[in-house]
């Protein structure tokens, strides 16, 4: 696994809603080597406070060498990166840790809730340009309202996969939860569900696609110093007792792997 | 037209931390570099002057429940709880690889008991790649055992002769901060045996989390590392180096060439490279360049001119 350290330049910086913010940057190494589901740690100033990196998924990669990551600006660090600008350089490192295992003989559903959104669309890049017959994939997106999911929907219709969305206050796609579409569709025993998002949302998610026997990857979030297993920082409870890191046994597990609340 | 040996053009970086040679005085800290094959492709480390691997225990330890760490101003706190793999993996898994990098690699050690100190230090003892001891005395996270020998002049002291008796390299005691008196505590284990000495270990901390008004971390309580704590290491290693003949080896924030500079002037004879690893996994062989540079710049014979060269 080759990691990189790239001063990446800011291509393109989106406002897609009032606190949203999509970044392109430039970073072939990263690019050229990135899986759906990794990660990358951005600095986002060049001083000692804000200290450590801040881990952003990969929302995309281009043949071109842009990296795009995409995040709601709630702290420190991310309001920082809130207010870049385009040509600006940035110090990001990756790609990081294990991303989603596609499954290419099973059908595959999507799950992205609010900016869970951000590595599927990497996901759903990679699922589209694999020759198979794509009639029984399917994409559901969620978030509280018409801001979280409209913005990015033309960009998930490119694939030509299924699309379904859904909003907690009925402004896009239908009232409810992602997880209410997620078993309103169907899922036949060979589909893999690939999941992101709030912690209940995985939660529901998990309970849900065990109960139907279906196999469930999750991307799940953690704090981070280091990024790449030094500091031990990122654990989380597995199913065997102990622990796993997210930095590098995940960011992305079968959803077996974990501990689960309920 | 002249000739220059390009070898003699090199600043000479050496230096001697009790019976141990390094190539130059820039270390990476133990839990900060895991076992050092995760930095193998960010770093040559055949350039880096020494690197100190996670603190190993007799047997496996799966540290603290999440969360474990948490970033505060200029600094982080963190309370892993020395999760680590154990000496018989350790020497089973990681060594294999430790043995052939070009590099000493020194094995920070740990213990809930004087006697676990001494059983570790006998299983690694003929273990081939292993340069040196660094004895762990000192993390603030375990709540027995670590605080009171790390703060207990003679149940340091107590811990160092046993790894001293047991052991068949040099042994570096690694102080806690978090003492009245680190002068004392220095002394207490050089008459105990120690080769050398290394300084600080984290500041005990704490954060809080008003909106649910519980600690941030699991285990409460933290160590604090990064920048924030580097003039109180600073002002301890100085303390240290007046108080004790055996060379000091300075931790505590150091990010740049300048800090390790200060922190050799204070009197350490060599520094180990802790937080800033997670932030710019690069910075240690950026500062075994930059104290090069310096040197030369200075036209020094060695980079030993430095050490305790404070004017006043």
């Amino acid at each position: 696994m080759s990691q990189h350290q790239e001063k990446a330049r800011i291509i393109r910086f989106e406002q897609l809603s009032e606190l949203n913010v999509r970044i392109t940057l430039d970073a072939p190494l990263i690019a050229a080597s990135a899986d759906a589901g990794q990660f990358v740690m951005i600095r986002t100033g060049s001083g000692q406070d804000p200290l450590l990196r801040r881990p952003f998924s990969l929302h995309q990669t281009s043949s071109s060498g842009y990296i795009q990551i995409y995040f709601k600006n709630v702290g420190r660090g991310t309001h920082i990166l809130a207010h870049t600008k385009v040509g600006e350089l940035l110090d990001v490192f990756g790609p990081l840790g294990r991303g989603f295992r596609f499954a290419r003989d099973r059908a595959a559903c999507l799950v992205g809730g609010g900016l869970g959104i951000a590595p599927m669309l990497f996901l759903a890049k990679k699922i589209a340009s694999s020759s198979r017959d794509h009639g029984r994939d399917l994409i559901i997106l969620g978030g509280r309202s018409r801001e979280d999911v409209e913005p990015l929907v033309e960009d998930f219709k490119e694939f030509g996969l299924a699309l379904r969305c859904a909003t907690d206050d009925g402004s896009f796609g239908i009232k409810g939860l992602v997880t209410d579409l997620v078993k309103s569709e169907h899922l036949t025993r060979d589909t893999v569900v690939y999941g992101c998002g709030p912690e209940n949302m995985l939660e529901a998610l998990n309970r849900f696609c065990r109960s139907r026997g279906i196999a469930c990857q999750v991307s799940v979030e953690s704090v981070m110093a280091c990024g790449m297993g030094a500091c031990l920082g990122c654990n989380i409870d597995a199913a065997q007792g102990d622990y796993l890191h997210v930095c590098i046994d995940g960011p992305v597990f079968n959803t077996e792997d974990l501990a689960w609340n309920s | 037209m002249e000739f220059v040996n390009e070898r003699d053009s090199y600043p000479d970086l050496r230096v001697d931390i009790g019976g141990l040679s390094l190539r130059n005085p820039v270390m990476t800290a133990s839990g900060t570099f895991g076992y050092a094959r995760e930095f193998e492709n960010l770093v040559n480390l055949h350039r880096l002057g020494g690197v100190i691997v996670k603190g190993i225990s007799l047997r496996p330890r799966a540290g603290n429940p999440p969360q474990r760490i948490v970033e505060t101003p200029c600094g982080m706190l963190n309370a892993i709880g020395l999760q680590n793999v154990g000496v018989e993996r350790f020497i089973a898994e990681k060594m294999k690889y430790l043995k052939g990098i070009d590099v000493p690699v020194i094995v920070n050690i740990l213990g809930d008991t004087v006697d676990e100190y001494r059983m570790l230090t006998e299983r690694l003892r003929g273990v081939e790649g292993i340069a040196a001891l660094e004895v762990n005395i000192s993390c603030p996270n375990v709540k027995r055992g670590g605080v009171a020998f790390g703060t207990v002049p003679s149940m340091a002291a107590a811990v160092t002769e046993a790894v001293k008796k047991a052991a068949d390299v040099p042994v570096i005691v690694k102080l806690s901060p978090n003492v009245n008196d680190i002068g004392e505590m220095a002394r207490a284990v050089e008459s105990a045996g120690a080769d050398s000495i290394s300084l600080i270990n984290t500041l005990i901390g704490m954060a809080i989390d008003v909106e649910r008004r519980k600690p941030v971390l699991a285990n409460v309580i933290g160590g604090l590392s990064g920048p924030a704590i580097k003039p109180v290491a600073l002002r301890m290693v100085y303390q240290a180096a007046g108080s004790v003949n055996i060379p000091v080896i300075g931790i505590g924030g150091i990010e740049t060439t300048g800090d390790a500079l200060e922190f050799l002037l204070a009197g350490a004879t060599a520094i180990q490279v802790g937080t800033a690893n997670f932030i710019n996994p690069r910075v240690s062989e950026e500062l075994v360049d930059g104290i090069g540079e310096y040197v030369k710049s200075h036209k020094l014979n060695s980079v030993r001119e430095l050490i305790g060269a404070l004017e006043f």
